[in-house]
């Protein structure tokens, strides 16, 4: 191989080549189809429990280091900069500015999708500058966005809400 | 409490040079194993070395997640090709940024003076799983908070991607010179995968994937494996009369918040960089450094990392590119391998366009590649994980 000056012996034996849908249905790629049965039941933890328990109320909780002063979102139990205990929960609006976001074309296995999906990270109001989170917007088209956006939490019904991240169903502009 | 004085440390057993490197080509699909990339890839860079696997005292291995090759605990499973049977060996695994951090271990395994003649082998096979690498990345995020979402891991780049565009006013067209420029380098590179003349129309013009991040914006998975050969002195001066020398290594994560910081700045590379750099005694990046590879699997994360890197001011990186500074022939060469973008992505192997890539341009053995101008200082960086870890290796040819 011509990498340096040197005549290296060891040539490139690798073959490669592109795969296409046909070379797994003709068989000629070895192909193993495994479903282990295996699930996962996480720990949300002390502080994203509470988090979550208070998205079913239709709330956004935070918490507060007395020493930086940061309110944080999402919430946890200890300050990761001060390395001390949070002081204090705060109870947050449910409102906040789009600080960056994307227009996705593709599903989590990289296939496209029928109708694209506005994600973005989003900081929530009372919280410190920059503390934003992952969610989605809607009720806008997508080249009407743009980065300082304010946008407001769009919850579904109380009696649908399970305490996940999803009972917002996604954020929409704030008029005006 | 205990009096300390403030700061990171940097004492040395002994300095740690380079004498050979190998890496096998870059492709979608191989019929090769893990374990048969791995050893060609060691293979060849046992010969650059003029060395025997028995010469080799311990074994460093870097390789990405496992969910790609749906084996649990790969470190184990690649023994045998990586060269590690009946010797010391471990595996490292920072994501992306294990292209840089498996020969910082390396580094570490000799600096500290426990090996001599230490072994360092990357290798990622990412066409194994399906229907896309991009499936295994849904293990990555956080199970309560994010993954409800069903996101996918390009959202994060298209985030910062916009992020970086806006604070510092930057356009689309800027940040596709990178990969017109990443994609033609590679041309000259024998195991690139994606190299080709390509324009700017054609970077904006292809398929959208997470706007602003587009087909053409990003470089491919890939299968691969490179190897290094890292050395103390009595040993180098042995082998060679150009031994390349490490003279600083770097890493830092930022924090797993990554919803958290301003996504328009790589802190974690700035604060790998300070580390690196006050290692190799450098206080003037921009003048210092004659040649580097930061890690673009993106066109716009070439950038970033240039400034973060310090290569650059805020901002200034896509000006830096319009003006052909970061050309081959240019004052500061950037990626002169063809980088990820045009050379392929095979997640830890690219330590070999990388670091091996600086290791060749100083030692004069990078062939059609070889930059324009005389090189005595090359960086070469990494990125990884939830987007939040910098690995830094500064290499010099001059003792």
């Amino acid at each position: 191989m011509a990498v340096g000056k040197k005549n290296i012996s060891a040539p490139l034996y690798v073959e490669g080549h592109g795969i296409e849908a046909e070379d797994l249905k003709e068989g000629k790629v070895t192909y193993v189809e495994d479903h282990p049965d295996i699930r996962y039941q996480f720990t949300a933890g002390q502080a994203i429990s509470k988090f979550l328990n208070g998205l079913k109320e239709g709330k956004i909780l935070a918490t507060k280091c007395n020493k930086c002063r940061r309110v944080m979102v999402p919430p946890r139990m200890f300050c990761e900069l001060c390395y001390r205990p949070i002081d204090e929960w705060v109870e947050l609006e449910d409102t906040g500015t789009v600080e960056t976001f994307s227009i996705s074309y593709i599903d989590p296995d990289a296939r496209p999708l029928d109708e694209p999906e506005i994600v973005a990270v989003i900081s929530i109001d009372g919280a410190s500058p920059k503390m934003g989170i992952l969610h989605k917007l809607g009720e806008v088209e997508p080249d009407k966005v743009y980065i300082g956006m304010k946008v407001k939490a769009v919850w579904k019904l109380p009696e649908e809400r399970e305490g996940m991240i999803t009972d917002i169903l996604y954020w929409k502009p704030i008029e005006g | 409490m205990f009096e300390r004085i403030k700061g990171l440390k940097f004492h040395k057993k002994q300095d740690v040079a380079i004498v050979g490197a190998g890496i096998t080509l870059f492709r979608r699909r191989m019929n090769e194993t893990g374990k048969e990339l791995s050893y060609y890839a060691v293979k060849q860079a046992l010969e650059e070395a003029g060395l025997e696997i028995s010469d080799i005292d311990m074994v460093v291995m870097g390789s990405a997640p496992d969910s790609f090759d749906g084996i649990h605990m790969k470190g184990e499973y690649l023994l045998d090709g990586s060269g590690g049977s009946n010797r010391p060996y471990m595996r490292v695994f920072v994501g992306g940024g294990t292209g840089v951090f498996a020969p910082i271990a390396g580094y570490w395994h000799v600096a500290s003076g426990l090996a001599d003649v230490c072994l360092v082998i990357t290798e990622e096979k990412m066409s194994s799983v399906h229907p896309h690498p991009q499936s295994a990345f849904k293990y990555i995020w956080d199970p309560i908070l994010d993954r409800p979402l069903n996101p996918n891991l390009i959202w994060i780049f298209a985030l910062e991607m916009r992020r970086y565009m806006h604070e510092n006013n930057i356009k689309h067209e800027d940040i596709a010179l990178v990969s017109v420029k990443n994609k033609g380098n590679a041309l000259d590179h024998p195991a690139a995968q994606v190299a080709e003349k390509i324009t700017v129309e054609d970077v904006l013009s292809s398929e959208p994937m997470a706007l602003p991040v587009r087909r053409l914006d990003v470089s491919p998975p890939s299968d691969g494996a490179s190897a290094l050969i890292m050395v103390a002195p009595h040993i180098a001066r042995q082998l060679t009369d150009e031994p390349v020398w490490v003279d600083g290594v770097g890493w830092a994560l930022d924090t797993t918040w990554w919803t958290n910081r301003d996504l328009y700045f790589p802190r974690y590379v700035a604060e790998a960089a300070k580390m690196a750099y006050k290692m190799a005694h450098i206080t003037d990046p921009r003048k210092e450094i004659d040649v580097a590879e930061p890690y673009d699997p993106f066109d716009y994360k070439e950038l970033h990392h240039m400034e973060g890197l310090g290569l650059a001011k805020k901002g200034e990186a896509p000006i830096l590119t319009r003006e052909g500074v970061t050309a081959r022939d240019g004052d500061l060469p950037v990626c002169p391998s063809g980088g990820l973008l045009g050379v392929g992505n095979p997640i830890a192997a690219t330590m070999g366009v990388k670091v091996a890539e600086i290791y060749w341009q100083l030692a004069y053995r990078a062939g059609k590649r070889q930059v324009a101008k005389e090189v005595t200082t090359g960086v070469a960086q990494a990125w990884g994980d939830l987007m939040q870890v910098g690995t830094v290796m500064v290499l010099s040819n001059k003792r």
